[in-house]
């Protein structure tokens, strides 16, 4: 049996409307309501259910983050993981995180904690990086199956159905191995009352990025953070020979 | 939340054969006029001269006379009315609303004044041939002061553009409701609409500061005030707030907004009977005290069907009862304390069975999508029998079973879901199709057991065109004699949305 390790980023909620910080270095966070991103919330339902499955024997949840990461690790333990891990990385440490920084603090613990499976969500919907799965698997030289939406137990490891374009590619991997979860993945269950009490007293280990022996210092510089382009107001045009006029003009037809 | 047509013509995909014929012979409602046996008052008809004059005030484009696009205003969203309107006005200002209507008046012409035309009681649309004053151009946001939180605006402002506007100033509406993306301010108060947060927020009467409205004969009535206090002679705003256009046109309100919560709760649970509901009301009171924002509760079927008719998700299993609670704060970690005292108290007492608690907004936002679908969920089985009424809190669902007893298998479903907080509960009771057989079973029982309790035949969705007759179960004669009064006093020619409202005198 499988110990699963599980990746969880605290991002701001997808309902929460973003808000560029003034001097363009960022967006705002600040009394922002944050939640679990939606692709690790995936990742942790299907750990949980390799443990029902019984393919699992264990599963353990990582954070990366400020003291905040803690409470979307409890719902992680609410919606089913056995212990987490919060790797405190606070304030400006916190502000350059990258996915290589996060990709090494996994494969070491997963090598501590040895782990044969470890599930991260797509991408987290903060910076769209897409990179931590395949970052995690070339660190500790395992296969990957990313941007599954099926996973299955085979004979000698798993078997991952992957969205690409155009449709669906099988993969089989051997075991250990680095998965990330798409959409449509599975539906993760709502944390339920007596778990959430439950998820009160699991353990809950803090350490650092320094205990681990990775080093934290920015690979990338944001140079700017714009906000999209404001969308300009249609006009309504009295008939159907204007429209076309104006779409040549415009140059569309 | 969803517009109702979008809703209806959304789903219409997805029904199998049987249940598409039946939507097709609800594509035109029965008219108004045969299905409920009204006769025509002595109004003048509409002529050529009285369209040319609207014209000439309103111009072309504000002035609809084409047949299919003056049918959406003729039909409710139940689709259990249907007038016979053929002229359809979008005045954009107070004045055009005076000129339209002191010209109604000296003409005898009847009209009905209409917002979003969300109603459940027929109020919204005309009965004959009464000229429709659509005010969804009056969408105008006048002020905001952020300091005392009076929000001013036009009548026809869409509740949720409202909602939406004053978040960004940190405030929200004192009300809120499932046909929030439709309904409009001006409605809502010409309805006393009440909602889900009525329990925290009070309702219109307390939160309407002021408005402006224009009698029959066309004088503006200016109370638009801002003030929370001002005991200056009689409060006649209150004439406007839940009289359903039949005293006035409201055209711009005063309204006060409370402050953005910063920390929003909610919990959705599992409980075993009714007794255990009010139990669980109870406990919740008193521990979440000043922060409890809503109360609400749901049958089994009301949930169940909900969620299969829509292809949600129940975060729970089956159970019994579902419960809804929400908690407004200013701190998080203060209101969390609160709530998980008080349900881990509850879950030991074992009043809670189960739940899920969550304040992450996606997740509110697709529970609390499950309580407000339920309303609209039910259209896509048949006809529903919609009936809305207050009772004391220990009598509440006492009248569920009762119905379900009374029409054996000649309803498909009759659920029971509401506002316990405010004792307030909506029986829906679906049949295949619209049968007069059931709805003598229906009408006056339920009017009637209401009435042995001394509860209301109408706890928020007003009396409208489909309840004047059931409004003595009420109301007493004396009582009655002076709304006739108020209303021969303030519209004498009568011209204000008739058949609605008060119940003919013979």
């Amino acid at each position: 049996m499988s110990r699963v390790l599980v990746g969880v980023k605290r991002v701001i909620d997808y309902a929460v409307k973003i808000r560029v910080k003034p001097d363009k270095s960022g967006v705002v966070t600040d009394g922002v309501k944050h939640s679990m991103n939606p692709f690790d919330e995936i990742a942790v339902e299907e750990a949980v259910r390799m443990k029902e499955k019984k393919l699992a024997s264990e599963v353990i949840a990582v954070s990366c983050g400020p003291a905040q990461a803690q409470e979307t690790l409890r719902t992680a333990l609410a919606m089913g993981a056995d212990r987490a891990i919060h790797v405190e990385v606070a304030g400006a440490e916190y502000e350059t995180l990258q996915p290589l920084h996060v990709a090494k603090i996994l494969a070491k613990l997963t090598k501590d904690e040895k782990a044969d499976i470890v599930i991260v969500g797509k991408q987290a919907i903060d910076d769209d990086s897409n990179q931590t799965a395949q970052m995690t698997a070339a660190m500790l030289d395992w296969p990957q199956g990313v941007f599954a939406s099926k996973v299955e137990k085979s004979d000698s490891g798993l078997t991952v159905t992957r969205e690409i374009d155009g449709g669906l590619e099988v993969v089989k991997t051997k075991l250990p191995a680095v998965l990330s979860a798409d959409l449509r993945l599975n539906e993760p269950r709502y944390a339920t009352l007596p778990n959430i009490m439950k998820a009160k007293k699991k353990p809950l280990k803090k350490i650092s990025a320094k205990d681990l022996g990775v080093d934290l210092s920015p690979r990338i510089k944001v140079v700017s953070v714009e906000d999209p382009p404001v969308r300009q107001a249609g006009s309504v045009v009295p008939d159907v020979d204007t429209l076309v006029a104006k779409l040549k003009e415009g140059g569309h037809v | 939340m969803l517009s109702p047509f979008r809703f209806l013509v959304a789903y219409v995909p997805k029904l199998h054969g049987l249940a598409q014929v039946r939507y097709a012979s609800q594509v035109l409602p029965q008219l108004s006029a045969e299905k409920y046996n009204v006769k025509r008052k002595n109004y003048a008809n509409v002529h050529n001269s009285d369209i040319n004059y609207f014209k000439s005030i309103l111009g072309e484009e504000r002035v609809l006379t084409d047949k299919d696009e003056v049918m959406p205003f003729n039909t409710d969203w139940l689709r259990s009315c249907r007038g016979q309107s053929q002229v359809v006005l979008k005045p954009k200002s107070t004045e055009e609303v005076s000129q339209i209507l002191s010209y109604c008046n000296k003409k005898c012409l009847a009209v009905c004044p209409q917002g979003g035309n969300t109603g459940l009681v027929g109020g919204s649309v005309p009965v004959y041939d009464e000229i429709v004053i659509n005010l969804m151009l009056m969408n105008k946001i006048i002020s905001l002061d952020e300091i005392s939180g009076a929000l001013v605006c036009e009548s026809g402002c869409v509740l949720e553009n409202l909602d939406t506007y004053v978040r960004e100033h940190n405030l929200i509406m004192p009300l809120d409701l499932g046909a929030k993306g439709s309904c409009q301010i001006g409605g809502n108060i010409s309805t006393n609409a009440g909602g889900l947060r009525l329990l925290r927020y009070g309702n219109l009467h307390g939160s309407v500061l002021g408005l402006e409205a224009v009698k029959a004969d066309g004088t503006v009535i200016d109370c638009l005030r801002s003030l929370k206090k001002d005991n200056t002679g009689y409060h006649l705003k209150h004439l406007f707030i839940g009289s359903e256009g039949t005293l006035g046109v409201v055209t711009k309100v005063a309204i006060h907004c409370p402050v953005l919560p910063k920390a929003v709760t909610l919990g959705f649970f599992g409980v075993k009977s009714f007794e255990n509901i009010l139990e669980l009301y109870n406990s919740a009171k008193s521990s979440l005290g000043e922060i409890l924002s809503a109360f609400e509760m749901a049958d089994n079927t009301a949930i169940t069907h909900t969620v299969k008719n829509l292809n949600l998700t129940n975060p729970i299993a089956d159970y019994p009862f579902y419960v809804l609670v929400e908690t407004h704060g200013s701190n998080e970690v203060h209101d969390g304390e609160k709530l998980s005292s008080f349900l881990e108290k509850e879950m030991q007492s074992g009043l809670i069975l189960d739940g899920t608690v969550t304040s992450e907004p996606a997740k509110m936002h697709s529970i609390w999508n499950i309580r407000e679908s339920i309303a609209a969920s039910f259209l896509v089985e048949g006809y529903v029998f919609k009936y809305d009424v207050s009772l004391p809190q220990k009598h509440y669902y006492e009248i569920v079973p009762k119905l379900k007893q009374r029409l054996g298998d000649k309803a498909s479903s009759v659920i029971g879901y509401g506002h316990v907080g405010d004792g307030n509960i909506h029986i829906n009771v679906t049949v295949p199709q619209y049968n007069k057989e059931v709805l003598s079973l229906l009408e006056p029982f339920i009017f009637e057991e209401v009435s042995k309790v001394k509860g209301s035949v109408s706890a928020e969705h007003g009396i409208g065109f489909r309840k004047p007759q059931f409004i003595h179960f009420s109301k007493d004669s004396t009582t009655l004699d002076l709304m006739r009064d108020l209303k021969q006093l303030m519209d004498p020619n009568g011209i204000l949305n008739p058949y609605k409202v008060l119940p003919d005198t013979n």
